[in-house]
């Protein structure tokens, strides 16, 4: 009698035991293919997101161990709240105050990117920490002096171990991580993302606006990531620091000027604006467009068409413009306290 | 009965013999050690870091403190005519002036004569662009501090020459010459991956075989860098990275190697 009443007890206790593992499998959802948007072009197939390594990648993206004096973090520069840009810089300060002269893009849909950095001169995901680790005006160190930190953690060599199955911590499980904790940084839930699902409904001044929206800007700004990922030339003018784009990694001429087209989502969390951050409202932005195109080398054909440079808008137009875009903020992705510091 | 016997064992341990002469000095199936040794010099004199002076094509006295290349994808042109690829795997060195260890890449030929070597200077574009769990020790983009890699422009660099000179403009009279560019990810850009044969048979050929070691003395003057299809000077070009320059001095290191002897 006794007996069966332990056995009962244990079989009660294994089912609950099952159970909480199930939770726990099921809390985590790993990378969501948001319905709208296209297939994603990161290799998940060498770098499959886990629970575990993906929290990996969140506590190294906030982890100022990352720099030579311990104070900077990825995080630091790609702020959740300000959609992971660097809030009110127009160009990211780097370790000892040393200023980069371009300005942080978020850390979003980062598994629909072909290339990274506003040249593109990165084409791997896995690549990029090596850039700003490395570079002397943002964290200025080397990779290796970071693994060698991390190893004589008391935290990490557990870490990797729940992430990759051993302790080893090696370059490659480094930034692996820390791509599993990028792409996971999905924003989808936008009231355009919304619209699109048939879930709700623009005012009119918002369609009016998307409507003009389609006409002038999408060819560059593609839905539904609103880039198209070229690289082209807005007509800025040319600054100081004549930062020639994507010409330093083609070296070819008609690449002179030439930026990453960047995405439009969030664009109340991600100001200033622009490459290196010139502009600081989205009123800017479109007055640029309407009244300050600048025939420099390679101007994009869009941008002179029939003679006229830039885009002809009335204010009432700018305005409805506005409006659309404001539709791409997305509150759930800069509150997600999941891609928060834990 | 007997002597017939005889005579065929007689005749048996002949062929025996004679096959074993003809062809019993190489199984090809056999791998063996081969080694090929970059010896780094600058024009007629041995190459000493910090210390030497030397004098370029364009009459500039410089001296070198730095000198590190990639050298990869190793072929061997048998006496027979057939090819041995090295297997990529294991087919990748970098070679630092500063370091004796890395001078002399080991590889495993299958037993045999060679006649010729073709090697790559740098890393492929396929191994450039390779998962990076594909990517370990030297071509580890993070190894020795990121020397030989760039991370704004994802890349391995090739060549990097640095030192300095009394003819240099830039600051301290320094001079850096950082080759690179596998031909571009996604739209074409240079491409300096060169490709480097060279004719064994004019001064020794190789003769691999299993419990023995051999060696291919190479000599690499890397004054050439300097001299050839263009001329480069130090007053003119002190820094030459990613930039169209580098094409030229990519075409003139092609030239820096010679075979000067093989240890057999
Ligand atoms: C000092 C500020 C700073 C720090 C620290 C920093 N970044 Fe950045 N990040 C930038 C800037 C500036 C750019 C754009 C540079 C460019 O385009 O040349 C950038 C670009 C990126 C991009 C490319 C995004 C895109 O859309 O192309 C990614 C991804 C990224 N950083 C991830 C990281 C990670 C991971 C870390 C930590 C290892 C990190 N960053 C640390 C400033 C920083
Ligand atoms: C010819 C292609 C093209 C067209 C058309 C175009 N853009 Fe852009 N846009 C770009 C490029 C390229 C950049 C980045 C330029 C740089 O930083 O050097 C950019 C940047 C922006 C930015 C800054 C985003 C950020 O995060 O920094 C905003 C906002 C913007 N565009 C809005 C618009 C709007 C609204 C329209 C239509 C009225 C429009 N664009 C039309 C190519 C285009």
């Amino acid at each position: 009698m006794i007996r069966k009443k332990y056995i009962v007890l244990l079989l009660v206790f294994i089912t609950g035991l099952l159970a909480c593992n199930k939770d726990a499998a099921e809390y985590f959802a790993g990378f969501q293919q948001p319905s709208d948007f296209p297939d994603p072009v990161y290799h998940f197939s060498t770098n499959p997101v886990t629970s575990a390594g993906f929290e990996l990648g969140r506590k190294l993206f906030y982890d100022p161990l990352l720099s030579a004096n311990n104070t900077i973090s990825c995080g630091s520069c790609h702020i959740q709240t300000s959609a992971f840009t660097h809030h009110g810089h127009s160009v990211s300060h780097g370790i000892f105050d040393r200023l980069g002269t371009r300005n942080s893009p978020p850390i979003m849909n980062l598994a629909w990117n072909k290339s990274f950095m506003w040249d593109g001169g990165i084409f791997d995901l896995d690549l990029q920490p090596v850039a700003p680790i490395t570079n002397h005006v943002e964290m200025d160190d080397s990779v290796e002096n970071v693994l060698g930190r991390l190893r004589n953690s008391s935290v990490y060599p557990g870490l990797f171990t729940k992430a990759f199955g051993t302790e080893e911590i090696n370059s490659a499980r480094f930034l692996k991580a820390l791509s599993q904790f990028m792409v996971m940084c999905v924003s989808s839930n936008s009231k355009y993302d919304s619209v699109m699902r048939n879930q709700s409904s623009f005012t009119t001044a918002e369609q009016e606006g998307y409507m003009l929206f389609k006409e002038e800007c999408s060819d560059c700004h593609k839905e539904p990531l609103f880039t198209d990922q070229s690289f082209r030339n807005n007509g800025l003018r040319i600054s100081m620091v004549n930062d020639e784009g994507r010409y330093a990694v083609t070296l070819n001429a008609a690449d002179k000027y030439t930026f990453k087209v960047p995405s439009l989502r969030n664009l109340d969390y991600t100001p200033p604006y622009m490459h290196d951050g010139r502009l600081l409202t989205i009123e800017g932005v479109l007055d640029h467009y309407s009244d300050d195109v600048q025939q420099t080398p390679n101007l994009d054909p869009l941008l002179q068409k029939n003679g006229i440079k830039g885009i002809v808008l009335t204010a009432d137009q700018k305005l409805k413009i506005i409006a659309f875009l404001k539709t791409l903020n997305d509150r759930t992705f800069v509150t997600d306290k999941r891609f928060a510091e834990q | 009965m007997k002597y017939t016997f005889a005579l065929a064992a007689v005749i048996g341990l002949f062929f025996t013999a004679c096959k074993k002469e003809n062809t019993a000095p190489y199984n090809a199936s056999e791998k063996a050690e081969l080694s090929v040794e970059f010896d780094n010099i600058a024009g007629s004199s041995d190459l000493q870091l910090n210390t030497g002076v030397y004098t370029n094509a364009s009459g500039e006295k410089l001296t070198i403190t730095k000198l590190k290349y990639y050298v990869s994808n190793f072929v061997l042109t048998n006496t027979d005519g057939s090819v041995y690829t090295v297997p990529q795997d294991s087919c990748y060195f970098l070679i630092d002036e500063s370091n004796e260890e890395t001078h002399e890449p080991i590889l495993r030929v299958p037993e045999g004569e060679y006649k010729s070597l073709t090697f790559t200077v740098g890393v492929d574009s396929l191994r450039s662009t390779m998962d990076i769990s594909r990517r370990t020790g030297v071509l580890d983009p993070t190894s020795d501090g990121g020397d030989m890699y760039w991370g704004w422009n994802s890349g391995y660099i090739f060549f990097k020459m640095e030192g300095s000179s009394p003819a240099s403009t830039s600051m301290g009279n320094t001079f850096a010459y950082h080759i690179g560019g596998f031909g571009g990810y996604s739209s074409a850009t240079i491409n300096n991956i060169k490709t480097i044969t060279l004719d064994l048979t004019a001064r020794g050929t190789p003769k691999v075989k299993s419990g023995k070691e051999t060696n291919i003395h190479l000599m690499v003057d890397v004054l050439k860098m300097f001299t050839g299809t263009t001329n480069i000077s130090i007053a003119t070009t002190p820094m030459v990275m990613f930039s169209g320059a580098s094409v030229g001095i990519a075409n003139n290191y092609t030239a820096m190697f010679r075979h000067d002897h093989t240890e057999n």
